[in-house]
C-alpha cells in the first residue's frame, strides 16, 4: 500500500471526525418526537405511516420519507393518535384528502378487481400454457418414436446387411 | 409460424401499454375532492406593511362566485414559472384568483423555522410573500397565509403549485397539479366556466 502523506492522512481523519459530529446533529431537528416518552404510540405511529404512501416521492411510505409533506402528515398521525383515534379514523384522514392512491393496501372493489387477481390470473395462463404445450411436445415426441412400416424395413434391411458381412479386420 | 407470432404479438401489446405509460403522469393522482365541497378554514389574509394579520378568510366568503384557489410559494421554483401566466389572467378578470401561500418559511429549506420564534415567522411569511408579490405582480383578489401547512392538508395539497376551481355552491370542480397553463385553463377550466356562467339566474 501507497503510505499516505501526513497532509493526506489528517484531512482524511478530520472529515471523517466531521461527519461523525456532524451526524447526530443533522438528523436530530427534523424528528423532534413529542411521544418518545410512549413507545408504544411511536410503534403505531410507525406501522400505520408504513400503510400509507408518501405522495411526493411515490415509492417510499409516510414512515420512510423525509419529504416535508411526509414529516407534517407523521405530526398529523402523532397528534391523532394522542387524541385517541383509531387506526380506522386515520385511515379515513387519509384517504379523503389524497384518495386511495395513498393506500400501499388499496381496497377490494370493481377498479380494483385486475390490480388484485390480475398476478394469480396471468400465473393460471402461463401453468394452462406450460400444460398444453408440455403435452403436445409429448405427442409429437411419441409420434417421432414410431417408425413408418417403410423405415421398419430399412432398419431390418440395415441390420441384417451388419450381421451378414462381418467388419474386416 | 404460429411459434414467431406469438412472441410478436407480446411484443406489440407491451410496446402499446409502455407508449401509453409514457404519456401518464404519476404525479397526477386523481383528487378524492372533485365533486366535493371546499374544506372549510379560517385563514390570516396578507394585508400592507405594520397591518396585523387579524383579517381572515374562509371560501365562505366566495359563495355565489365561481374562483380559483392558487396554492404558492415564494421557494416554489415551478411557481415563478407559474405567475406571469396567473397575472394576464386576472387582467382579462375572467375569474377572481385567491392566494393561498403554503408554509412560505417552513418550507424553504434553506430556513431553518425551528429556530425562528412564532411571530418571528410570522413576519418573514409577510416580508417574502409581500416581496414576492411586488416583484412580479398581484393577480391574487388577496392572499392568505397558511403558515404551518395545516390548512393544505385538508385540502391534500402534495405539491406546490396547484389550483383548485371553486363553483358557486363552493363545491370542487377541479384540481390542477403543477403550474397553470394555457392548455389547462382551455381544456379543464373554462369548459366549466362557461357551463357555470350559462346556468347563471
Amino acid at each position: 500500500m501507497i503510505a499516505a502523506t501526513p497532509f493526506l492522512r489528517k484531512t482524511l481523519l478530520s472529515v471523517l471526525a466531521c461527519c461523525l459530529l456532524a451526524f447526530p446533529f443533522a438528523v436530530q431537528p427534523k424528528e423532534a418526537a413529542p411521544l418518545a416518552d410512549d413507545p408504544a404510540a411511536e410503534k403505531r405511529l410507525r406501522s400505520l405511516s408504513e400503510e400509507f404512501r408518501c405522495l411526493v416521492c411515490q415509492n417510499q411510505s409516510i414512515a420512510d420519507s423525509n419529504a416535508d409533506l411526509a414529516v407534517d402528515l407523521r405530526r398529523e398521525i402523532r397528534s391523532m393518535i394522542h387524541e385517541g383515534k383509531s387506526d380506522s379514523d386515520i385511515k379515513d384522514f387519509m384517504v379523503t384528502r389524497y384518495g386511495d392512491f395513498v393506500l400501499y393496501r388499496p381496497p377490494l372493489e370493481g377498479a380494483t378487481l385486475l390490480l388484485w387477481f390480475g398476478p394469480g390470473l396471468l400465473f393460471i395462463i402461463a401453468l394452462v400454457a406450460l400444460r398444453s404445450t408440455l403435452r403436445r411436445r409429448d405427442r409429437t415426441l411419441a409420434a417421432e418414436r414410431e417408425l413408418s412400416p417403410e423405415e421398419q424395413q430399412k432398419a431390418e434391411a440395415l441390420l441384417r446387411a451388419a450381421t451378414d458381412t462381418p467388419p474386416k479386420e | 409460424m404460429n411459434k414467431f407470432l406469438w412472441p410478436l404479438a407480446g411484443f406489440i401489446i407491451l410496446a402499446v401499454f409502455l407508449r401509453i405509460g409514457l404519456d401518464l403522469n404519476p404525479h397526477e393522482v386523481p383528487s378524492p375532492f372533485i365533486g366535493k365541497p371546499a374544506p372549510e378554514f379560517s385563514l390570516p389574509v396578507l394585508g400592507t406593511p405594520g397591518e396585523a394579520l387579524d383579517k381572515h378568510f374562509s371560501p365562505r366568503d366566495m359563495r355565489g362566485k365561481v374562483w380559483l384557489l392558487n396554492v404558492w410559494s415564494s421557494w416554489c421554483v415551478s411557481c415563478r414559472a407559474e405567475h406571469p401566466f396567473l397575472v394576464r389572467l386576472a387582467k382579462e378578470g375572467k375569474l377572481p384568483i385567491v392566494g393561498f401561500n403554503y408554509k412560505e418559511v417552513r418550507g424553504d429549506t434553506e430556513i431553518d423555522a425551528s429556530k425562528l420564534g412564532a411571530e418571528a415567522e410570522r413576519e418573514l411569511v409577510q416580508k417574502r410573500a409581500r416581496a414576492w408579490l411586488a416583484q412580479r405582480g398581484d393577480p391574487y383578489q388577496l392572499t392568505v397565509l397558511d403558515i404551518d401547512g395545516r390548512v393544505a392538508i385538508d385540502y391534500g395539497v402534495y405539491g406546490v403549485p396547484e389550483t383548485y376551481l371553486i363553483d358557486r355552491e363552493g363545491i370542487i370542480r377541479v384540481k390542477h397539479i403543477g403550474p397553470l397553463t394555457e392548455d389547462a385553463l382551455r381544456e379543464k377550466i373554462m369548459p366549466l366556466l362557461e357551463q357555470e356562467t350559462r346556468g347563471k339566474p
